[in-house]
């Protein structure tokens, strides 16, 4: 199962405390406030997890791949997700635990 | 921004006490870290999805050595932005 949101929102209620209307409004404000930081050309580093990075691109060309036309695609602003050694190595494990 | 940063920039926009702030960004992050430590994927609208992707096992070699190394199949973690981030982290860049 997805971890979503929701499954956030409840699991900080039943294991913080929190009534349910905060724990929804600290999970939106968790993704919206790390939102407007990469908006705004910040980085973000979660130690113990990884870090949200910023790159531009620059134009290239590309293809409409129904029509086979080509067009450049636009010289853009990406955010990239660069994983921590801590989240690598316990995810590098699931192989093992999986069989 | 790092994640104390985080928990301040959260603590100025919530009625709640920092303290508990942090417990919730640490809740979230200790989350979202064992989901994917158990292969689950994590789907947040608007902002993105994280799943594992699969690396076969390959050989490599040791760069010192030159020894040839038989390197086991592993999982890594991968991001997809969705896109109100795509758009919004986009849109500024376009501006200036």
């Amino acid at each position: 199962m997805a971890l979503t949101k929701a499954a956030m929102a409840e699991r900080l209620f039943t294991d913080l405390g929190l009534n349910k209307r905060e724990a929804k409004d600290l999970v939106d404000l968790f993704f919206e406030t790390v939102r407007q930081a990469l908006e705004q050309g910040e980085q973000v580093k979660l130690s113990g997890f990884g870090n949200f990075e910023l790159r531009n691109k620059g134009e290239r060309p590309g293809r409409n791949p129904k029509t086979g036309e080509e067009i450049p695609i636009s010289a853009r602003r990406v955010v990239t997700f660069r994983p921590g050694q801590n989240l690598r190595a316990r995810v590098h494990a699931y192989a093992g635990k999986r069989q | 921004m790092t994640k104390s940063d985080l928990i301040e920039k959260m603590a100025r926009n919530s009625s709640l006490p920092q303290g508990d702030v942090e417990l919730v960004v640490k809740g979230i992050i200790d989350m979202m870290g064992a989901a994917l430590a158990e292969g689950d994927r994590i789907e947040i609208r608007g902002f993105g999805s994280f799943s594992l992707h699969h690396r076969p096992s390959r050989t490599g070699r040791n760069p010192k050595t030159g020894a040839s190394v038989t390197l086991q199949e592993k999982f890594v973690p991968h991001f997809k932005p969705g896109k109100e981030l795509r758009e919004r982290v986009n849109a500024v860049e376009a501006e200036s």
